[in-house]
């Protein structure tokens, strides 16, 4: 992960209604930074999916936005953590059609396409902290 | 520590006044109230003090006597929140009293600065308790109407309408993760039913976000639409929900999608076999009319 933090904001994802603050955030902060529509729909939709995976699979943990600079191009951060069980198997988990609950398992590698640089971190037992940057 | 209420309740009638321009000089909001309305609440309140029964004591506002007082105050509150008070004005009407029965038990202990102090503290106490109990019944009242909302935006939200004879259209709008699909769903499976619709157009212009969650509800709708007869064709989806759907790997190929509603209209009226034609180039007799006048 590159770039200078320049300013950041945390939100709390507790329940679903939090889900909908997330992506209401996330499209003002991609508005400012003047990304295009397009480029804003895949970032609102990369952050609706991990906010929802971090409410559902990691029992609910908080987002931190954060507007980067590196040199002259400007991006967005998201940075999701919760402390629930982990991933046991973080490649297995990023393949398209697996899911451990109900959804359509596409989540997490639909959000590694939609944003530029994607990072996983997770400890089974003690949490999940999964980074995402779409630069401009 | 009786002896402040007891002086209040001799003064009732000028601690009243006092009290009311108290009122008037900080918070009043005439727009929102009239003099009379305020004069009758604040005396309706001031009652409810004065006739608290004896053994009411300021320090247990929890206690049997004053729950008329808090009731009366809760109910206020909750109007007060309706009408569009903000809670710091709401406090206010409450914290206002303090200057004038401050005075009162100043003239009343002039001499004993010690009673003075302990009997402001005590009235300054319960003045307060009295305030944070207004802000709670505004924040509770505040709950109600966004409850409320909540409940009239669901009811709202999902509007089943006739195209055609056998047409069902439903335009989505909004978030469609939460209570809110398995409604739309029900109502359009009703409609489906109640219409003997053979095709329902599902809009999506209206959704801000398709994500997979969103996704799978659409697909479900649609397979359960199926299995009753009816072909489903969604439509609205712009260029960047396009761009985001293929990037999400979700597989729509299964499913018949339009970008614009009219579009869907017309392949709906093609299946059913029906088509639009127009008759005439003019824009009409009555148009042609007015050029010519």
């Amino acid at each position: 992960m590159t770039g200078i933090v320049n300013k950041t904001e945390m939100l709390p994802i507790k329940d679903s209604s939090d889900v909908v603050f997330v992506r209401q955030r996330v499209r003002v902060w991609t508005t400012q930074l003047k990304f295009s529509l397009v480029e804003q729909t895949k970032v609102v939709t990369a952050a609706s999916e991990l906010g929802r995976n971090t409410l559902e699979h990691g029992g609910g943990g908080e987002l931190e936005i954060s507007e980067v600079v590196d040199g002259i191009r400007k991006g967005l951060r998201l940075k999701f953590s919760d402390k629930g069980p982990g991933i046991p198997d973080i490649k297995l988990a990023l393949s398209d059609g697996y899911t451990s609950k109900q959804g359509m398992g596409l989540g997490l590698g639909g959000s590694k396409r939609l944003m530029n640089e994607f990072e996983i971190e997770s400890t089974p037992g003690q949490g999940t902290t999964i980074t995402v940057t779409r630069w401009k | 520590m009786a002896n402040v209420l007891d002086v209040v309740r001799r003064n009732q009638e000028s601690l009243l006044q006092e009290w009311l321009e108290g009122i008037k000089g900080g918070i009043r909001r005439r727009d929102l109230i009239d003099d009379r309305e305020l004069k009758s609440q604040a005396a309706e309140v001031l009652t409810m003090i004065c006739d608290a029964p004896g053994e009411a004591a300021l320090d247990n506002l929890n206690s049997p006597p004053w729950q008329p007082l808090k009731d009366l105050l809760a109910s206020l509150s909750t109007t007060r929140a309706v009408q569009g008070f903000t809670p710091s004005e709401t406090a206010m009407f409450i914290l206002s009293l303090k200057g004038p029965i401050f005075g009162l038990a100043l003239k009343l202990h002039k001499n004993d600065v010690d009673l003075l102090f302990s009997e402001i503290t005590a009235v300054d106490d319960f003045i307060d308790k009295l305030a944070l109990h207004t802000t709670d019944s505004y924040i509770h009242g505040r709950d109600q109407v966004i409850v409320r909302q909540q409940e009239e935006m669901l009811e709202l939200s999902t509007p089943v309408v006739t195209l055609w004879d056998g047409i069902v259209a439903l335009p989505l709008i909004g978030t469609l993760d939460s209570a809110r699909t398995q409604i739309v769903m029900e109502s359009l499976l009703q409609a489906i039913v109640q219409t003997n619709s053979r095709f329902a157009i599902i809009d999506i212009t209206g959704v801000p976000t398709v994500d997979t969650l969103v996704a799978q509800h659409l697909l479900k709708t649609i397979t359960a639409a199926r299995l009753m007869g009816a072909e489903c064709i969604i439509s609205g989806i712009r260029p960047q929900i396009a761009q985001t759907i293929v990037h999400l790997g979700i597989n729509l190929e299964d499913v018949i999608t339009k970008a614009k509603l009219s579009d869907a209209f017309r392949l709906a009226l093609e299946r059913s076999g029906r088509s639009v034609t127009r008759n005439s180039k003019s824009n009409g007799p009555v148009l042609s009319g007015a050029r010519e006048q």
